[in-house]
């Protein structure tokens, strides 16, 4: 009964919400799009058959010497801006899911097992969260890279893991130290309840909302450091689409006035950092019990 | 609290100790150090003659242990690339990244708070809505994404600011300092402000969320009961327990400021450490990775252990366990 006024209450706020509505429509929009990448895009950029270096840095159509189909231009390869975009979007989300994804799981059993069973378990797996939490995501992820080379996406994806887990480990620590307090689970103890049974099915769910409100954020960290490594040169290998790289590559055409190869790929990536913050920021509000909420 | 201390400094020996091990691991896997010295056309003899003088056909633990023992005596051994010290041409670029980076966390530092105050005091009232939504793109906006930005703006299309380098320098002793220069202080305004963005957005968000909780607070109801003027309830009573977290948040983040200056010097092409680090790694320089890796450590390790000992010392509600 209370579930069900709750959600209809929060079902309520984001209907009264643009914020939130219009962030949650800015990531459909990036899923879907990605998603559906070799259909609405004129051109596979990374399939060397179907670029040709004949239309190399074209302008956008509405500019003179653009040309169709390449609508927002072409880059110093021949490649469509626009549809390098797209594919560069289903690199960043691919990227951003996995990690939440892994790191999500792996930090939530820790966070678990260390929060319900305490001592020495929790001492050496919290110190160790945060020792990698002072040196950061960013650093430890661009240090592994650099040293141990890019190879593929889903080194990209383990190098970020590597101290991605620590926010999710410690969110539901704290939550399960709140939870375990509770009547329900001292009955469930006492009626002799397994440890598994009572982890998964009476800690778990009633723990881990938290932990809904650092999966947006970081989905939108992720994005971002994914663009950042790559921008660098450490990130996704030269063959795959990324928009930290377009924004690379662009830089060598900065002073010659081609600001379409920045402009465009650092547009879209800022459109879908702002939806999933924008969204973000409303379930934060909204699972926040200690703020007011009046307009 | 001298245990306390204690504790906390073992706990930061042990981190070193890790930090030193994976540097280890680096030297002892990536690429051979005995070709890149004798060259590719060595005979087999010749190379065993090198790896037993540089002590290579050692057990691993005694080889570790000459590591420690050089790495405490500040000798990383040298650049493959240039020849010379690498912890000498580390420490040589100090100065520019730490000019670059105290004045971008000054400048997020004051701004941040001020208008973290100034925004939670009034929340709904439209100017401040106005700067959340700022805060917001301060915080979608990548770095890199920042500094491109800005130099499109400032240096290509309105060619006010310089974009790259750190302009006109002064030796000081064993300092070189750009700050003393009007070419130099230009130089680094572009970078500066870039570094602060990030962290101006961090910290504007976390005091203003820090404010809006104190506020309802019950002694601040009591402050504004007896009547005391807003000055002193907002700065002395709301805001002074609202920094300590602020101020903890940000010690604890020298790792991220740390990864972001490698970020804006990249972009700026700004000659220091992390400018350095990033050349390294594309040309495989071992010794400076290295050395890169274990003075940042260090610097971690100590920002976090003086921030721990601060805050026990502020807050007495803390566990010295």
């Amino acid at each position: 009964m209370i579930k069900t006024r709750i959600r209809s209450k929060m079902f309520y706020s984001y209907l009264h919400d643009p914020s939130a509505i219009a962030g949650s429509v800015i990531l459909t929009v990036f899923v879907l799009s990605a998603l559906m990448a070799p259909w609405i895009t004129p051109q596979n950029p990374y399939n060397l058959e179907e670029v040709s270096l004949e239309y190399f840095l074209t302008p956008p159509i509405w500019m003179e010497g653009g040309q169709m189909p390449y609508m927002l231009g072409t880059d110093d390869q021949g490649r469509c801006i626009f549809s390098t975009i797209i594919y560069g979007c289903r690199t960043s989300l691919v990227v951003g899911f996995s990690v939440v994804l892994i790191a999500g799981t792996f930090g939530i059993i820790i966070g678990l097992l260390a929060g319900y069973y305490g001592g020495k378990l929790d001492t050496i797996t919290m110190r160790l969260a945060d020792t990698f939490y002072s040196f950061s995501t960013t650093l430890l992820a661009f240090l592994f890279l650099g040293i141990f080379g890019k190879g593929s996406v889903s080194i990209v994806i383990m190098a970020i893991c590597i101290a991605g887990w620590v926010k999710y480990g410690r969110t539901m620590r704290g939550s399960v130290l709140e939870v375990k307090q509770e009547a329900y689970i001292m009955a469930a103890k006492a009626t002799g309840a397994s440890d598994i049974r009572l982890l998964l099915k009476h800690l778990m769910p009633n723990a881990i909302p938290p932990i809904f409100v650092i999966v947006a954020v970081d989905l939108a960290v992720v994005i971002m450091l994914e663009a950042t490594l790559s921008f660098l040169g450490v990130g996704v290998p030269l063959t795959e689409p990324s928009l930290g790289m377009m924004v690379a590559i662009g830089k060598n055409y900065i002073y010659a006035g081609m600001w379409w190869m920045i402009v465009f790929p650092g547009a879209a990536l800022i459109f879908l950092v702002v939806g999933i913050n924008l969204f973000a920021d409303w379930l934060r509000e909204e699972l926040n019990p200690k703020i007011e909420r009046k307009g | 609290m001298a245990t306390y201390i204690a504790r906390r400094l073992i706990q930061g020996i042990f981190v070193i100790l890790a930090a030193s091990m994976f540097c280890f691991i680096i030297f002892q896997y990536m690429g051979d150090p005995v070709l890149n010295m004798v060259g590719q056309y060595a005979s087999f003899q010749e190379i065993e003659e090198v790896r037993q003088n540089l002590g290579l056909d050692k057990p691993l633990y005694v080889q570790y242990g000459r590591f420690l023992w050089n790495a405490v005596h500040g000798n990383f051994g040298k650049s493959y690339v240039t020849r010379v010290p690498a912890l000498g041409l580390i420490l040589e670029r100090f100065p520019a990244t730490f000019e670059l980076v105290s004045l971008a966390v000054l400048m997020a530092f004051i701004t941040g708070v001020v208008m973290g105050v100034v925004v939670a005091l009034k929340p709904y009232a439209w100017r401040n809505r106005l700067i959340m939504a700022g805060s917001l793109a301060g915080i979608s906006i990548p770095t890199f994404l920042i500094g491109i930005l800005l130099i499109m703006v400032f240096a290509v299309f309105l060619e006010i600011l310089p974009a790259f380098g750190r302009g006109d320098t002064l030796q000081i002793g064993f300092w070189r300092t750009g700050l003393l220069t009007v070419s130099g202080l230009r130089h680094l305004i572009l970078p500066a402000v870039t570094l602060a963005m990030y962290q101006l957005a961090v910290l504007l968000r976390l005091t203003r969320a820090g404010m809006r909780e104190v506020m309802t607070e019950e002694y601040i109801k009591t402050a504004w009961a007896k009547g005391l003027p807003p000055r002193k309830v907002i700065f002395k009573h709301a805001l002074r327990n609202v920094l300590i977290p602020v101020v903890t948040i940000t010690g604890l983040q020298f790792g991220e400021l740390i990864a972001f200056s490698i970020v804006t010097e990249t972009i700026f092409q700004w000659p220091g450490m992390g400018n350095l680090l990033l050349t390294s790694i594309y040309e495989g320089d071992q010794p400076v990775i290295v050395t890169y890796i274990m003075l940042a450590a260090l610097i971690i390790i100590t920002a976090n252990i003086i921030v721990d000992i601060l805050y026990a010392m502020i807050n007495p509600k803390i566990r010295y366990d």
